[in-house]
């Protein structure tokens, strides 16, 4: 039997469905597993992909962002080229989806970016059992080992408490992680208005719109040393731009699984590291690709080698595929933090 | 375990050194004796314990995970507590903290009194108990060396902010004192009287000096009831021998100007300390009589052990400013005037030559003292000169004052050495700058490989105003060519790039920089906007401000 996947210089490819999926370059036709910069990228000729996904790619790339469009829903079955195509909640932000790949019997799973912690922002990870597995690795090492939401918020609004004349300024990436900090806190009953920098404006009222609960949340606009003692949304990348300067000695909060590290942390300038994740860690990874039973696994973007180590370790066959242009949402440029192109759009969500 | 770990864990976060301070004060004023002594005692570097070392935790976590994961891990990391931490397996993933995590008491006790086979066993258990943040903190305690950006001298002060005690109160009783240090807090919370001093080798809080302001100062300040000596340019120490209690020999301590016992890093001045007295002095390498670089003094600092050839080839000396202590009495009430001629008195008897007396300038006057600051070799032998890095002007009626009194000591810096160099990479700042470009590395032009350079020389992060650190952050942003993580490297043409002007205190060989030459306290003096980097200095001109011995 030839390969369900290869790599092609645009990214991952299924010959036999002719289709790419979440590949890094224009191709004529693509299945996108979810909304974020690296994942999905404009000027494809044709998009298959769930309707939220569709949604959050035409508010950042605009209208045209391809040649046309098909949605389907979680469970929809799409035959393309004879291979029948599902798309399975994956967990890691709204519209997420795993791609089945069926192909004669032979199962394949691209599980694009997931996790299986419980969101509120969005439909929980299903587990799709299949042949041949390809993983995200974004946190493929054994010291990530998130924490539970509640617990990461619970630190938030202790600081909240403890400083109840300063700012605290939450850097949380555009698409995903900054209407899930807004939704765990809510769930933790914090009721005030939670304030937002510009550039989450538009996917927060997304979210909103698609039945999201988020509670009052308004635009920072011109506001600074009046929102002492607020809570303030923003990019990582504005955390230590001009931006930030508005606030008077504000505290700097960052949310993201790195946040683990404290080295990482520091580096970064969070004085109150959230340790806040829209990957899978460590455990989860390994408990997936076992519950797949998958035969076959495949490592993408991350820390392939320590994955493929523990899987061939299990006595699963394994190998890491080194694909170019996806972010571990830390390392291209000046990571989540820094650099132009990060103060507005968010590359990954971590 | 709990309360110190969180302490650990948000010191580890947060960079100023007042939120420092007060994270530590609430700490101490909240736990309980005697955890709180011994979280001092771990602050402070005065807790170790001889079975648990890094090699055995090593050992421990090889037992529980994959080599190859671990190594990864490490490298990922970078710390190796942080890395057996986060790796520990345990059976709920720090869903909810263990019920009842060990007092710090019983895990210092514990820890102290356990033998090598049970060391292991003990931090296994713990381990085992502790959420990741835990697990951290215990590993810190053990391996000792906590990072977490906190001195000694900050601990104590916290701890003397419980009850609005003097921090040199703290300094002066410490040496005497040991952990739990429960006498300490029994003190500053009023609840006890000062703890007897029983240390018959205690450290007196430094006397320290104001910069004089050239424009208030001079002329004005009444000559007649000063007297000036040199400033040298080594650290400033206190050496204090004592016969010890039981009168069998003598107890010797050499302190640096903080308190910081560092009596084991220069064993060749501690045999030399035979009397009863305390002296504040200037350490300084000698040879041959003549005072050397303070490259030289460098290569003596910081080290747990000194061999026989170090010693030899940079030989510890003392120059003595004051003395403190006189066959028991002390002697810091009495003016200056006074304490001088004692001094004299003493060293003359001592006879010792690597203890030596710092001259007074034979000049009286404002006029006098300028001749001396500009070149000091008029009244030095040259070597000598080289090491002076300007004037202290003392009050002669002055009595000793622990801190910086006001109009007491006044220092007068020689002027600094000035380059024109180039502003080449820049990284950005932490706390209130950290939205700011604002640590820069800048370089000079020399004759390389590839024709014409610029070889980075220096770093600096301070020196200019807030105005002007907004605009070479704006010129950084404007000019980066190159972005290596944090760091961006910044357009550095022959045509194009800041030129700063860089003010530093002196020059010394140095194998590690890729100059060869390590400048000292450098700092941006100036934004030179009016020159093209072209007209920058060469190294030429640098290596020109090298001590003879080095150049």
């Amino acid at each position: 039997m030839t390969e369900p996947l290869t790599l092609t210089p645009q990214g991952l490819y299924s010959p036999a469905a002719q289709v790419h999926i979440d590949p890094v370059r224009p191709v004529e036709r693509a299945v996108i597993t979810h909304g974020h910069a690296d994942h999905a990228r404009a000027g494809h000729g044709a998009v298959l992909a769930t309707r939220q996904t569709l949604d959050i790619m035409a508010i950042r790339y605009g209208r045209g962002f391809c040649g046309c469009q098909q949605a389907v829903g979680y469970g929809e079955a799409v035959t393309l080229n004879g291979v029948e195509v599902t798309l399975h909640p994956a967990g890691h932000v709204l519209g997420s989806a795993q791609i089945l790949l069926n192909a004669g019997g032979h199962r394949t799973v691209v599980s694009g970016d997931y996790k299986r912690h419980a969101d509120p922002t969005c439909s929980p990870f299903e587990l799709v059992r299949c042949h041949t597995f390809v993983t995200e690795a974004t946190f493929g090492l054994p010291v990530f080992r998130h924490p539970p939401a509640a617990r990461e918020v619970e630190k938030l609004r202790k600081s909240m408490s403890l400083f109840s004349d300063r700012t605290h300024l939450v850097g949380a990436y555009a698409l995903g992680k900054a209407q899930r900090v807004i939704a765990e806190l809510r769930a933790a009953g914090y009721d005030r208005v939670i304030y937002l920098h510009g550039a989450l404006e538009k996917l927060t009222r997304y979210y909103e719109s698609q039945g999201v609960y988020l509670g009052p949340v308004e635009p920072v606009g011109r506001r600074g040393k009046d929102l002492a003692g607020e809570l303030v949304l923003c990019p990582p990348g504005q955390l230590a731009d001009r931006w930030a300067r508005r606030f008077t000695d504000p505290v700097t909060c960052m949310a993201s699984g790195w946040m683990q590290v404290r080295a990482r942390a520091r580096q970064r300038g969070a004085e109150l590291p959230l340790i806040l994740s829209d990957h899978a860690d460590w455990d989860d990874l390994c408990r997936t690709i076992v519950e797949t039973g998958a035969a076959e696994i495949w490592v993408t973007h991350g820390a392939e080698e320590a994955l493929v180590h523990w899987c061939m370790a299990q006595g699963r066959r394994a190998k890491p595929l080194n694909m170019i242009g996806y972010d571990d949402g830390d390392e291209s440029g000046e990571g989540p933090f820094g650099g132009p192109s990060a103060g507005g759009e968010a590359h990954a969500a971590s | 375990m709990l309360a110190f770990a969180q302490l650990l864990d948000r010191l580890s976060y947060e960079p100023r050194r007042l939120a420092k301070e007060a994270l530590l004060k609430a700490y101490f004023a909240e736990a309980p004796d005697p955890d709180r002594g011994y979280a001092l005692a771990t602050l402070t570097g005065n807790l170790s314990f001889k079975n648990a070392k890094p090699a055995m935790l090593r050992t421990l976590i090889a037992d529980r995970t994959d080599p190859v994961l671990f190594a990864l891990s490490y490298d990922f990391v970078g710390d190796l507590s942080e890395t057996i931490a986060l790796m520990w397996p345990s059976a709920a993933v720090d869903d909810t903290p263990p019920a009842a995590p060990p007092p710090l008491r019983v895990v210092v006790e514990r820890l102290a009194s356990a033998g090598k086979a049970e060391t292991p066993r003990l931090l296994e258990t713990w381990l085992d108990g502790l959420d990741e943040t835990g697990r951290w903190a215990l590993l810190k305690l053990v391996t000792g060396g906590l990072r977490v950006g906190v001195s000694a001298r900050l601990a104590k002060t916290a701890v003397a902010r419980l009850g609005g005690v003097d921090p040199n109160e703290v300094e002066e009783v410490w040496h005497g004192l040991a952990p739990p240090y429960e006498d300490l807090f029994a003190w500053v919370e009023g609840r006890a009287g000062k703890p007897e001093t029983t240390d018959p080798v205690p450290f007196r809080p430094a006397m320290l000096a104001h910069p004089l302001d050239e424009e208030k100062d001079i002329g004005v300040l009444p000559a007649s009831s000063f007297r000036a000596e040199w400033k040298w340019d080594g650290i400033r120490v206190q050496a204090v021998c004592a016969p010890a209690a039981g009168g069998a020999g003598h107890v010797r301590r050499l302190y640096t100007r903080t308190g910081e016992d560092i009596s084991g890093t220069f064993p060749d001045i501690l045999a030399v300390l035979d009397f009863h007295a305390a002296i504040d002095g200037e350490l300084l390498v000698k040879r041959d009589g003549a005072v050397r670089p303070f490259g030289d003094l460098q290569k003596r600092l910081n080290r747990k052990t000194v061999g026989a050839k170090l010693q030899k080839d940079y030989p510890a000396a003392i120059r003595a400013y004051d003395l403190l202590a006189l066959d028991g009495v002390d002697l810091r009430d009495r003016p200056l005037a006074e304490r001088r001629r004692m001094l004299e008195d003493f060293l003359a008897g001592l006879g010792e030559p690597r203890i030596d007396l710092s001259p007074q300038i034979p000049a009286g006057d404002w006029a006098g003292w300028a001749r001396a600051r500009k070149s000091p070799a008029t009244f030095l032998p040259r070597e000598d000169a080289e090491a002076v890095e300007g004037l202290m002007l003392k009050r002669l009626d002055s009595v000793y004052v622990p801190g910086r009194p006001k109009g007491l000591w006044y220092k007068w810096k020689r002027d600094p050495f000035l380059i024109d160099a180039v502003l080449m990479y820049a990284q950005r700042g932490h706390g209130k700058r950290s939205s700011f470009y604002s640590d820069y590395t800048f370089g000079v032009w020399r004759r390389g490989a590839g024709g014409e350079e610029l070889v980075p020389v220096g770093k600096a992060y301070f020196g200019f105003t807030d105005e002007e650190l907004q605009q070479i952050d704006r010129f950084v942003r404007n000019h980066t060519v190159n972005r290596f993580g944090p760091v961006r490297e910044v357009e550095h043409t022959a045509e194009t790039g800041l030129v700063l002007e860089v003010a530093f205190e002196g020059l010394n060989r140095s194998p590690r920089h890729k100059s060869g030459l390590a400048m000292r306290f450098p700092r941006i003096s100036r934004l030179r906007w009016d020159k093209p980097p072209s007209e920058a200095d060469w190294i030429e001109t640098l290596n020109a401000f090298l001590p003879s011995s080095e150049a």
